[in-house]
């Protein structure tokens, strides 16, 4: 049975796995952990449509599979559309009565950065706009990862990629990333929020409302990535953990309309903590992090400013 | 008030229905409405909107009770309404040219799951330059997508060939997707006369099966749908797929028998027209057949023996039928609506009748002629030249190495 009610402890999170051991995710994956978690909150009633990407791969190597619920993938670009698919026929034939009507079945759409932000964007404003009940979750690892991290719409300021290398001319990613958050609020849907799997209470409570609103949802989920975050398998949730310690990734919730700060931090941690932990932004000076640095506190003042109060404090040099 | 003794010679034959005046549009809509289809995800390109809108019409009057998904693209069209088979509803789009060439990875999708998706395609040029007048450039372009494919060369085959999609797409032993085609405007706009069936006689003929009878997204019976298949499995994968086309066969031949038995139109695979004893023959597909007909009784007329093969199921293709049809013809044609740009041959249809001759060893003074590129009018007397062309190969018994367009336009004659 999928979890209504929010857990306030680790123990209160199942023990029952729908998303199981044997897949050949990397080690020290974040979206392998998220999707795990994810399944534990969703239970046994839940579709779940998954676009091309990491974990489509890595959980359905045929004969095998690690999906212990019903589950579709048919293409990188259509996450949404499928998984609209899958909705239009469940009413369809629940109103028909071939289906128990009484028996509710969540559409759970799973995508990466590529997946939603870029390749994926079109149908899933089509998803979002047409006011379908989806259960929306991306796993944001800032690149594409699956085909040997190349850089995408989610790929942060400075980051280096395959397709964004550090050279004489040009050192990484020389834009920010997209706001998906704001794009998926421009549809005015009831639920959107932000996770990552260093909270993971914060993460599964923020599943639980995304699972049990009634109409389009989207969670944007943080997801380390050892090989192409430049990470020791062992520091997926401490590099995470600190995406939210220095104001890189602010949990946010918006529930029909009202945005919250879930996660407040008093006071922040300077950016380069985060940075030089990490492998893709080794490459930058001090004047790019001082460049990151100003973006960031930009980007909480912003957040402050739209949540109406001092969620996320000032840098705090130790 | 006179009183009637006898029955009317229509109430007698039970299956004699009505006749009402209607597109091929109108005829889409209301096989889609007779099946009693659940989920129709559809994106509006002309000349397909008015199936789209016939559709949504009936979902308003409460005549189809169907989810309509007001999709964003065709490519989502046609995801939705794979998703929504591999659901377990019964599904169906509509599409032509342009959006059939958004839909194309997923068209390869949707038979490679099994997924019984039905299309309606009203044939239409492709871009550039962009026309949205009928050829078969876009039907053409799907033929390696693993689809059943099915043409229509009348209003009333439009619904027939629907009926029997949904039947032949949902057999276990098929499985597979089913387009079929309406000639746009031709058939898309133009009004007929119409003989619509019953809808509980449509759901006995296409029965809507017990969810279940195929592996469908079910909490209570989880299945993994679109895995990745590695060196190891893919091929035995696709095999498999092969060997489902080839076996639809028998169920597209039943299909089309049973449906002449109870509603006296009885389907197969081509139509011979004048094949009995023609001397030089044409083979064709859709509503450019009616033409090509015309043509053969002005000939008949003047004593030249010429005959025609409409293929209407060209996927699978119908190669032992029309080989044998074909044996006794002195010189063969096949009229193309579509270029293949440097193929072998220029004609799609004409490298699928050759293949299908050469490696039973028929060989034939054969002309490939292109007319009707982007609605260019084919004029019965084109159709009659391209005959008495067939009829000079027959008697030199030498082949047209070259594919011939006809209709164009040029200083030195309209062929090239």
């Amino acid at each position: 049975m999928a979890l209504t009610k929010p857990i306030k402890s680790l123990w209160e999170i199942p023990r029952e796995e729908r998303f199981v051991g044997g897949h050949a995710a990397c080690q020290g994956c974040g979206a392998a952990l998220i999707l795990r978690h994810l399944m534990k909150v969703v239970g046994k009633d839940a579709i779940v449509v998954n676009a091309t990407g990491c974990m489509e791969v890595i959980s359905t190597l045929f004969p095998r599979t690690a999906w212990r619920n019903p589950w579709l993938h048919l293409a990188f670009e259509n996450a949404g559309a499928a998984a609209s698919g899958v909705e239009a026929a469940l009413k369809a034939l629940q109103r028909k009565g071939v289906l128990d009507k009484n028996r509710y079945i969540k559409v759970v759409a799973i995508a990466g950065d590529g997946g939603t932000f870029d390749i994926g964007l079109q149908s899933l404003s089509g998803m979002l706009e047409r006011g379908h009940d989806v259960m929306y979750v991306v796993y944001d690892n800032e690149a594409y990862m699956n085909t040997g991290i190349q850089r995408s719409g989610a790929t942060p300021y400075g980051a280096w990629t395959t397709t964004t290398p550090v050279g004489k001319k040009f050192r990484g990613e020389w834009r920010p990333k997209k706001d998906i958050v704001g794009i998926a609020y421009a549809h005015r849907i009831p639920y959107i929020a932000t996770a990552n799997p260093a909270y993971p209470i914060d993460m599964i409570n923020k599943f639980i409302k995304a699972y049990n609103t009634r109409g389009p949802s989207l969670v944007h989920v943080l997801a380390p990535c050892t090989p192409g975050w430049r990470i020791p398998e062992s520091k997926s949730i401490e590099v995470a953990k600190l995406a939210v310690q220095t104001g890189m990734w602010v949990l946010l919730e918006i529930e029909n309309g009202k945005p919250k700060v879930t996660v407040k931090v008093r006071k922040r941690r300077p950016v380069r903590e985060y940075l030089k932990m990490q492998g893709r932004f080794r490459h930058l000076k001090d004047e790019d992090i001082k460049k990151i640095q100003e973006m960031v506190d930009k980007y909480v003042e912003e957040i402050n400013r739209w949540v109406g109060e001092e969620a996320i404090g000032p840098v705090e040099e130790k | 008030m006179a009183v009637v003794e006898e029955k009317p010679r229509e109430e007698q034959l039970p299956t004699r229905k009505k006749k009402i005046a209607a597109t091929g549009s109108d005829a889409a809509a209301y096989a889609v409405r007779d099946a009693d289809v659940d989920v129709v995800a559809v994106y509006p390109i002309t000349p397909q909107a008015p199936i789209a809108e016939n559709i949504a019409q009936m979902i308003a009057d409460g005549e189809l009770d169907a989810e309509l998904i007001h999709v964003e693209s065709e490519h989502s069209a046609m995801s939705a309404a794979v998703a929504a088979a591999a659901t377990g509803a019964r599904s169906f789009t509509a599409t032509s040219s342009q959006g059939l060439e958004l839909m194309h990875e997923i068209l390869y999708i949707a038979s490679g799951l099994r997924q019984p998706v039905v299309m309606a395609l009203a044939t239409r040029a492709l871009s550039a330059p962009i026309n949205i007048w009928n050829d078969y450039a876009d039907a053409m372009g799907m033929r390696d997508t693993g689809w059943i494919m099915i043409f229509s060369e009348n209003v009333q085959e439009v619904y027939d060939n629907l009926v029997q999609a949904f039947r032949i797409a949902e057999h276990p032993d098929v499985l597979l997707p089913v387009v079929v085609t309406l000639d746009g405007y031709i058939l898309s706009h133009t009004t007929e006369a119409l003989e619509p069936l019953d809808r509980e006689e449509v759901l006995s003929f296409a029965p809507k099966r017990p969810r279940g009878y195929r592996p469908v997204l079910d909490p209570d019976h989880p299945v993994t749908i679109g895995v990745l298949g590695a060196p190891n499995w893919y091929q035995e994968i696709k095999v498999q797929q092969a060997l489902a086309m080839r076996e639809s066969r028998r169920v597209i031949e039943e299909a089309g028998k049973e449906f002449g038995k109870r509603y006296g139109r009885e389907y197969g695979f081509i139509e011979p027209y004048y094949m009995d004893d023609a001397e030089v023959a044409i083979v064709t597909l859709g509503a450019t057949s009616s033409l090509v007909k015309a043509a053969v009784n002005r000939l008949r007329e003047q004593g030249v023996k010429a005959g025609m093969v409409k293929i209407r199921v060209f996927r699978p293709f119908p190669a032992e039928e029309l080989a044998k049809v074909l044996e006794n013809v002195n010189a063969l044609g096949v009229l193309d609506r579509a270029v293949s740009f440097g193929g072998a041959l220029e004609g799609p249809l004409a490298m699928e009748v050759l293949s299908t001759l050469a490696v039973r060893g028929v060989m034939k003074p054969f002309i490939n002629f292109i007319h009707g590129l982007g609605g260019r009018d084919i004029f019965v007397k084109d159709v009659v030249e391209m005959y008495q062309k067939l009829l000079e190969a027959a008697k030199s018994g030498k082949s047209v190495t070259r594919t011939l367009f006809y209709g164009v336009r040029s200083r030195k004659g309209h062929v090239i």
